[in-house]
């Protein structure tokens, strides 16, 4: 069965080129893919992770609200008793990787992260070993 | 072309003051103002190919304008005066998140986002501060900002007002280019045809008092930066130019009272040529279309002046030292384009805002292309190549082609066509479809970026110190907006506030007026937009990948 992964826009950031070109990426590796659009709050995240029944979260971040909102899906998905995997991708200097997994976060992907690592790594996070 | 431009061109040429410096090589060779055949095409003569002025660099040269925002307006005052003591001379706002989209810092969405992207601004009070000791009336000054332009250029009004500069008197751009918004940048909050209603007010109310102000950047650079490729980039914002045109007439506004005061925004990317020859290929359609469709009259309604700014997307997190070099080379396609004000990224711009040494060294590189390369000496130094004239004409046919498109969009209307684009997702898959194209080359290698996917060695040091925002500028400015909001006069900010929504209401209304005098009475950025929303409604875009 293949994969089917949210891939979504929390706060108020409208930069989507990542986001689209990283949907694409997945759907064109098998993967079913679910983009709800911009200006997401960390609830919806997480209410539409739960209802679309997805195996991962993968999330886009450009504005550097990442150590703030990140969390926030998180805790969202788990309050729901939710143990959907959350990604994250964007602009993440190196010394905040550490504190997205400190928050639970299963994987990181910065900057040029190429095509074939972005599939790898929501694939290792769907079916962690 | 006429035959007579070399005349009219060394007429002009004659009339500029030069700056005062030697137009030779290391060698001492001295160096003519412009090459090419008497029978051909001159700077400053239409159709301005290669150059809106005859003199060029030799008289002045390009603004250095460096792009800043971040935290707190009196961080941000802080780099700005670091900017101008650097040998900077104009200043360029970033603004936050959720100023960007009409949000006061104390409005639930906007946790985690303040003072982020760019320096928070919810009041006069913060606007006080951000141009504190500067001086207005010398320095120009630029905001990039879009769907509260209006908003945003009223409170800058007041408080340069406020400290005895008259609005005649300030220079500056206004970004205000909200088509490209729903295009690329997605940071809207009205509707299309409203919020066009909001840079109409603000194009006739500069038109009318404001002789040195820059209404409208009509900006490619986020389209580009989105994704497009260069010619898309090059077509989709003269095609909104165009629109903006449309829409002042349709307001009753004479096209040779606006066009003059319409500004381009361009990327510079890495691929020299093609970007050199976009430059070229713009100022020809910006021209040609101007007098042959819009009857502009005007040799400035004709000259296409835009700034540059280095391509963001083309920077690595990798071995981000090597981003100096490229932005040293896209600064150069820039000016061998002819540009009229630049911004040079800085090294660390792929991981977080620029430090303020980082942001120097991007200072430095245009101070050294400016005075040590001698490249500013000759106009358009590039024309009159076989490659880039054939690219730059290749540019204008496909250019021409993408507006053909537009106009069938609009039944001939470039501005219909521009909102039915956006409301038909043309704009938005074309750039995704591009997008998602140069990431398939840069992933099967026929795209290769230094650092990304060749040549890694060194990709392990990270030892790059880049920008922290405080997570405290969040809380201080929550706390500053909540005492601006009790200091002031309630009695006034809801009589300015039912005087907006009553304007708001009836389109023939110019609103610019009410916008300055409910920032006077301390109206703050999130209640003023959201008093326009309650009339305009909000826009949401149909999700698509």
């Amino acid at each position: 069965m293949s994969i089917r992964v949210l891939v979504a826009k929390v706060g108020l950031d409208g930069h989507d080129r990542g986001i689209k070109v990283v949907a694409r990426l997945l759907r064109d590796a098998g993967m079913e893919v679910v983009y709800t659009g911009l200006f997401q709050t960390p609830e919806m995240v997480a209410v539409a992770a739960i209802q679309e029944d997805v195996d991962v979260v993968g999330l886009s971040m450009l504005s550097g609200a990442h150590l703030t909102l990140v969390p926030l899906v998180v805790a969202a998905l788990r309050e729901r008793g939710s143990d959907i995997p959350v990604v994250v991708g964007g602009i993440v200097p190196p010394s905040d990787i550490s504190l997205l997994i400190d928050a639970g976060v299963a994987g990181v992907m910065g900057p040029g992260a190429s095509g074939a690592s972005v599939v790898s790594t929501i694939t290792e996070a769907a079916n962690p070993a | 072309m006429t035959n007579d431009s070399y005349e009219i061109w060394d007429e002009a040429f004659k009339k500029s003051r030069l700056r005062d410096v030697s137009f030779a090589t290391m060698s001492g060779i001295a160096l003519d103002p412009v090459y090419g055949p008497h029978d051909g095409e001159f700077p400053g003569v239409f159709p301005y190919t290669r150059g809106p002025h005859a003199s060029m660099y030799r008289s002045k040269l390009w603004t250095m304008r460096m792009f800043a925002g971040f935290g707190l307006a009196t961080d941000t005052n802080g780099r700005f005066k670091e900017i101008i003591r650097s040998g900077g001379d104009g200043l360029s706002t970033a603004f936050d998140m959720p100023t960007l989209l009409g949000l006061d810092s104390d409005d639930p969405l906007a946790l985690g986002e303040v003072g982020r992207c760019g320096v928070a601004i919810d009041s006069l009070a913060d606007m006080r501060d951000l141009f504190a000791d500067i001086d207005l009336a010398a320095t120009t000054t630029s905001m990039t900002i879009n769907s509260p332009a209006a908003v945003i250029f009223a409170m800058f009004i007041a408080q340069a007002e406020e400290r005895g500069v008259a609005r005649a008197r300030l220079g500056g751009t206004l970004q205000n280019d909200i088509l490209k918004e729903y295009q690329a940048q997605k940071e809207f909050v009205f509707p299309p045809r409203q919020s066009m209603r909001l840079v109409r007010d603000t194009m006739s109310f500069s038109a009318a008092q404001m002789p040195r102000w820059n209404s409208i950047s009509i900006s490619g650079y986020h389209i580009r930066e989105a994704g497009s490729t260069a010619v898309e980039e090059l077509a989709f914002t003269l095609a909104n130019g165009f629109a903006y045109v449309e829409l002042a007439r349709q307001g009753g506004l004479d096209v040779d009272a606006i066009a003059p005061r319409l500004s381009f925004f361009f990327n510079a990317h890495i691929d020299f040529f093609e970007e050199i020859a976009k430059y070229r290929a713009a100022r020809n359609l910006w021209a040609t279309w101007m007098r042959d469709h819009y009857h502009a009259q005007l040799p400035k309604s004709h000259q296409l002046r835009f700034h540059t700014q280095t391509a963001g997307v083309s920077l690595t997190a990798q071995q981000p030292e090597v981003n100096i070099v490229r932005t040293a080379i896209e600064a150069l396609a820039g000016v061998l384009g002819g540009t009229q004000s630049l911004h040079t990224n800085s090294m660390d711009e792929a991981l977080a805002l620029p430090t303020e040494k980082a942001a120097r060294i991007a200072l430095r590189t245009q101070q050294v292309i400016a005075f040590e390369t001698n490249a500013v000496h000759v106009a358009d130094p590039l024309g009159g190549s076989y490659f880039v004239e054939a690219l730059t004409s290749e540019m204008e046919i496909q250019a021409e082609a993408i507006f053909a498109e537009i106009l069938e969009m609009g039944d001939g209307s470039m501005l219909d066509g521009c909102i039915n684009g956006i409301e038909a997702n043309y704009f938005q898959s074309r750039i995704a479809d591009s997008s998602y194209q140069l990431e398939r080359n840069f992933n099967n290698g026929t795209r290769i970026v230094v650092g990304a996917n060749r040549f890694l060695e060194g990709n392990d040091e990270t030892d790059l110190d880049t920008l922290r925002i405080s997570g405290a500028d969040e809380t201080t400015q929550r706390a500053r907006v909540a005492r601006v909001r009790q200091d002031r006069n309630d009695d006034e900010v809801r009589r300015s506030l039912a005087l907006l929504a009553r304007e708001a209401a009836d389109p023939e209304i110019n609103l610019m007026p009410a916008l300055i005098d409910a920032s006077r009475h301390m109206v703050t950025v999130g209640e003023m937009m959201g008093t326009m929303a309650g009339v305009f409604g909000r826009y949401v875009e149909t999700a698509s990948i």
